[in-house]
């Protein structure tokens, strides 16, 4: 019978949560990395038990773990098993070396004057569609990186900030790439997200890259309608049947593309907030997406105290509140942008993360929800893997 | 040998507990007992010091014989006490909260 495992980062730590086929029993397992910020846990598709874990703290930097068991044990990617044996056996891994290439510069800061590039910490990991050894890995100060080594090495793929990076200006939540979709099919297509910067597409594999924001309005942050960066973009979706299809949640704004981000056109339609964080696609219906509207960019709590997941069977515009099993009163959580995904048993899982620390899942594609988990520390990211 | 004293953080890192020794030729500074530290353990690299420019990261603090040594040149050399082993080096995560 398949099985599902739920891979969450927290402000402290790192939790697997693994629920049988019928998403009804669960084992949590965590915190692995206790106290360490966990911005983003994901699998390789390539080999499921492969997990790789973003570990970051103000005072230590960041550190990328790895496991190869499905969760179960971590370390940094370049011990071997023989490092480890032994009174004198230790981790030789040093896995944590995210170093600017080539020519760094400035980009443009709070108060318009040019600031360096700084490295603080790995957002999102993106593991490769096909290989385990390849992992992207999306960057603040906004840069993606990549490794083939299994996350041993890695090095920039500096061309991105080429794409007018002196222009890009942290928002108050950062500049980071938080966001990294592979074409599946077309290995040389990523596209990319930068909160504050905007949504850029790559056709060489990323080497080079350009803008994808024609039809983004940001009125009051871009007086200039033509501006092709400085949006910001929360999150990007893709349903992989349909890699020219792309859903976006801005700042304020709902958005799709049917043309890889040539141009872009809003579906906000009735949504109650078009401001929120996540935003994803139905595992086996292209045009049924998943948001979260939360109140405002000065309030980030959904309208009213109400939980609700808003679904689009229409690939936007027409929006229905799910509600059954979502608190309706009383509920000042967030729900922020890599904590929410989608499993592809039948009928789909859609599972969210909140800043009050509960993991959401709802096993029958959004109609009703129970949580999984109620008192985590607040989650920052969401993955699911389904399982044989 | 030095003595060193790492954060919890660290510890959990590195998989040690308590105090770690580390073997540095003279002149025993700050430079050369972390230099020596990141030999012995590579998976400390980068999470105590910048890895390219080897600047203290702004939220570790060093101390020896109660002195905080933070702000001094890292070539500064530490106290005898500390060549001696009769006092540890002290590697601090500065403190956060209110």
């Amino acid at each position: 019978m398949s099985k599902v495992r739920v891979l969450v980062g927290t402000r402290k730590g790192a939790f697997v949560l693994t629920g049988d086929g019928k998403r009804k029993d669960w084992q949590v397992d965590g915190p692995h990395f206790a106290g360490w910020e966990i911005y983003h846990v994901k699998g390789s598709p390539a080999d499921p038990n492969r997990i790789f874990a973003s570990q970051t703290s103000g005072w230590f930097g960041q550190i990328i773990q790895r496991s190869d068991d499905g969760g179960k044990t971590w370390q940094p990617p370049g011990s071997r098993p023989e490092d480890l044996v032994g009174p004198e056996g230790m981790l030789k891994g040093e896995s944590n070396k995210f170093v600017y290439e080539g020519h760094v510069g400035t980009h443009k800061w709070y108060d318009g004057t040019q600031h360096p590039w700084e490295f603080k910490r790995i957002w999102h990991l993106e593991p490769s569609l096909t290989d385990p050894e390849t992992v992207y890995a999306g960057a603040e100060d906004a840069a993606i990186f990549k490794t083939t080594d299994g996350g041993k090495t890695w090095h920039e793929l500096s061309g991105l900030r080429n794409a007018k990076g002196h222009l890009w200006q942290p928002g108050a939540g950062g500049m980071a790439v938080h966001t990294i979709i592979l074409h599946p099919k077309n290995p040389k297509r990523i596209f990319i997200a930068i909160s504050a910067a905007g949504a850029f597409r790559s056709d060489d594999g990323g080497e080079t890259w350009r803008p994808i924001n024609r039809g983004l309005k940001s009125q009051f942050e871009l007086p200039d309608p033509d501006a092709e960066v400085g949006h910001c973009v929360h999150r990007i979706a893709m349903h992989p049947s349909r890699p020219d299809v792309l859903f976006m949640q801005k700042h304020w704004d709902v958005l799709r593309t049917n043309d890889a981000g040539d141009m872009w056109n809003e579906v906000s339609g009735n949504l109650p907030s078009d401001f929120g964080f996540p935003i994803d696609v139905h595992a086996h219906e292209p045009e049924t997406i998943y948001v979260v509207p939360i109140k405002s960019d000065s309030e980030h709590y959904p309208p009213d105290g109400k939980l609700r997941v808003y679904r689009s069977r229409t690939g936007g515009n027409e929006w229905e509140p799910l509600t059954k099993g979502l608190p309706q009163k009383d509920c000042y959580v967030n729900v922020l942008r890599d904590a929410m995904a989608i499993d592809s048993l039948q009928p789909c899982g859609v599972y969210f993360g909140t800043t009050g620390g509960q993991v959401y899942l709802s096993a029958d594609s959004g109609d009703s929800w129970n949580p999984i988990v109620r008192d985590l520390p607040a989650v920052l990211s969401v993955e699911v893997q389904t399982l044989p | 040998m030095i003595r060193v004293v790492l954060p919890f953080h660290l510890r959990t890192l590195a998989r040690v507990d308590g105090e770690v020794q580390v073997e540095v030729q003279s002149p025993v500074t700050v430079h050369s007992v972390i230099d020596a530290l990141e030999a012995r353990y590579p998976v400390l690299r980068g999470t105590i010091r910048d890895h390219v420019t080897l600047k203290r990261r702004p939220f570790v603090r060093f101390f020896a014989c109660k002195e905080d040594l933070s702000l001094e040149p890292p070539e500064t050399p530490l106290p005898d006490a500390i060549v001696s082993g009769a006092e540890p080096f002290l590697i601090v995560g500065a403190m956060a909260g209110g």
